[in-house]
């Protein structure tokens, strides 16, 4: 097998420092947001007590959702043997370490108190999802950062298939955990299902691979590193595989959920009448999600990588579309507690509940993504993760 | 003169021993009789000193009876506004983000026309959704029933609020102005609800600011009381009258039940 040669970035260009002082800007931008709510409270937000979860949670969680997603790759090389995967596997390692730290700031940051932070970390309930959450976390760090080092330091090398293994099994668990942070609310009509988690694990290997491909491609490019099309083809395949997953899941949580009549009226307001939430739902999570990514990565225009690029953006803004349906949709809906009956109280019983995001929500998630590639940004110009080229035939002698 | 003395003696001996007999008798009536209500009235009550923990011998809860319940009546509502310091809705500059420990519910069959008024709060459910998913524990259930919160390991997580069936709950978005109790802690950034005025409760008053407003306007449409002990109240109406549970699929036991639903 031919070896590959790792380097550093150089990251002393012009370039290298706009995107970084861009990125630090949002982060900025997100901190102000963050110090903003955390001094005025929820109320300058467009929550309240209907729409408890806003748009900080739609980025936290489809951050946290594409960081297990994004270890994929790495898990590809090492957990299943694919020697083709195995350059990519350390960008993919940093990459998940960086979306979970992005995802969990959102997350933290959003909380009412986020200055109690402490609290979350010294008291635990173990009958909630959350604490098994905060431990899923943690180990994640853990897990991908020991199984990064084996991949970096040729001293511990020999680990790596094991460290690999153990970060695929727990990045599996990872996002059941987060699936069932709805999956195992019970008041609420979309959820409460275990359909949830795996449908969130695949989700993860679709926006991960996505992020991942732009990423990766973004990186090539701005470097300058020559990037063959054997691993780009490669990807794109299976990109498609997984945004067809997610698309069958999807129909098949909707049918299921028709079938039965108590979920009729819930059904017909994300499908039919739900307004905002319709449009978000066919035109953001199935026609931009789905159906126009599987367009481009399944015919003749996925042999252009500016078309696999498009692919990748428009499966990664259908994954937040996702989110914002999954978690603002299912509270939009009022809570039945007579069903068959008209609610009517100033509690906003019975009455389809509206959200409009602030500015700083829309700046808090956006700084969590920003904190995430500027991680990356940072660690490919101090750490050997990209390989000085991954064109066709250093790729193809990889595979004999 | 010593004849005489003793002669008094001999007379008035008795007569004293039995005076103070009666006197002490009638001081130990008059002070029974003083006592005794009260003592009674804290083994009704359920009161009890601060450093003695609630006792899971008592279930709080209240019945609900909602033929009783007056159409445009909002005296539960105030009452437990001012009780517990929350600003009233109609009052508030953020309505949809205003607390409401209680409200009035409307229900309406849309087949039959049928109106039913009922008061709506935190069901103190025995199994809590929103104790489950607390990730701090802060959500947690009293041995007598009542369901709090602790204001000092809330993290405003809201994780509680997306689990709960009955939307009983409120997060706290603004600074407080100073209509805050002192017996009734509260705080920006945490989640709160009904606590069936535990500081009530605890007092020893045996009710809640609610039922007592409800009695006031003579509709006694509410009754608490130890639903755990057989001889009470609230336990005699629970088995004379048919009640239900809301949401009784999701099989919670709830602390709150209605009649008339």
């Amino acid at each position: 097998m031919a070896s590959i040669t790792f380097r550093e970035v150089e990251g002393s260009s012009l370039k290298y420092w706009l995107l970084f002082g861009g990125l630090g800007l949002l982060v900025l931008l997100g901190a102000l947001a963050w110090n903003h709510m955390h001094h005025h409270g929820h109320v300058v937000t467009g929550m309240d007590n209907q729409i408890v979860w806003g748009l900080p949670h739609v980025f936290a969680v489809f951050l946290i959702v594409a960081a297990s997603g994004a270890l994929n790759v790495a898990s590809i090389a090492s957990v299943f043997n694919k020697p083709m995967y195995k350059p990519l596997a350390p960008l993919s390692a940093i990459l998940a370490l960086a979306l979970m730290l992005g995802g969990l700031l959102v997350l933290v940051l959003d909380l009412g108190r986020s200055d109690r932070l402490i609290v979350a970390m010294t008291h635990f309930n173990f009958k909630s999802m959350f604490t098994w959450n905060v431990f899923l976390y943690s180990g994640f760090f853990a897990l991908v950062g020991v199984y990064l080092w084996t991949m970096l330091d040729r001293n511990v090398k020999t680990y790596s298939k094991a460290a690999g293994t153990a970060a695929f099994i727990w990045r599996l668990a990872l996002t059941t955990g987060t699936g069932s942070l709805f999956g195992f609310l019970v008041a609420r009509e979309l959820y409460g299902t275990a359909m949830l988690a795996p449908m969130f694990i695949i989700m993860s290997f679709a926006y991960g691979l996505a992020i991942y491909l732009m990423v990766l491609a973004a990186a090539y490019a701005w470097t300058g590193r020559p990037l063959g099309d054997i691993v780009m083809q490669r990807l794109r395949t299976l990109l498609a595989v997984f945004v067809a997953a997610v698309l069958y899941f999807v129909v098949v949580q909707h049918l299921t959920s028709l079938y039965f009549t108590k979920f009729h009226a819930v059904e017909a307001f994300i499908l039919r009448d739900g307004g905002i939430i319709t449009t978000l739902f066919w035109v953001g999570q199935i026609l931009i999600g789905c159906v126009i990514p599987l367009v481009i990565l399944l015919t003749g225009m996925g042999k252009s990588r500016t078309w696999i690029m498009i692919a990748c953006a428009l499966v990664i803004l259908g994954g937040l579309f996702q989110m914002y349906v999954t978690i603002i949709g299912a509270q939009a809906w009022p809570l039945d507690l007579f069903p068959g009956l008209v609610e009517k109280s100033s509690y906003f019983d019975g009455e389809i509940h509206s959200y409009a995001p602030s500015t700083p929500e829309f700046f808090l998630g956006l700084g969590g993504v920003a904190i995430a590639l500027l991680v990356t940004t940072f660690a490919v110009k101090v750490l050997r993760l990209l390989p000085e080229s991954l064109d066709d035939a250093t790729v193809a002698k990889l595979e004999h | 003169m010593n004849d005489t003395k003793q002669n008094r003696e001999a007379m008035t001996q008795p007569e004293s021993q039995e005076r103070r007999r009666f006197i002490g008798a009638a001081t130990a009536t008059a002070a029974g009789l003083a006592i005794a209500p009260g003592i009674m009235l804290i083994e009704v009550a359920h009161g009890r000193p601060e450093d003695q923990a609630a006792s899971s011998a008592v279930r709080w809860g209240m019945l609900v009876d909602a033929t009783k319940c007056a159409t445009g009546c909002n005296d539960c509502v105030s009452a437990c506004s001012t009780e517990n310091g929350w600003t009233p809705v109609a009052e508030s500059a953020h309505p949809k983000q205003a607390p409401q420990w209680i409200r009035k519910l409307e229900l309406e069959d849309p087949l039959t026309q049928m109106q039913t008024n009922l008061p709506m709060m935190c069901q103190h459910c025995a199994e809590p959704p929103c104790v489950d998913v607390c990730p701090t524990g802060a959500s947690f259930k009293r041995a007598d029933g009542i369901v709090l919160v602790n204001r000092h390991t809330c993290i405003g997580c809201r994780y509680c609020m997306m689990a709960c069936p009955y939307k009983a709950r409120s997060l706290v978005h603004e600074s407080l102005n100073d209509t805050q109790k002192p017996d009734v802690p509260r705080g920006i950034g945490c989640v709160e609800s009904c606590t069936f005025c535990v500081q009530k409760v605890d007092r020893g008053d045996g009710t809640t600011a609610c039922v007592e407003a409800c009695a006031a306007a003579g509709h006694n449409a509410l009754l608490f009381g130890d639903m755990n002990d057989p001889e009470s109240e609230i336990s005699r109406r629970l088995r004379e009258i048919p009640t239900k549970q809301v949401r009784a699929d999701l099989n919670l036991n709830l602390g709150v039940r209605y009649h008339g639903i």
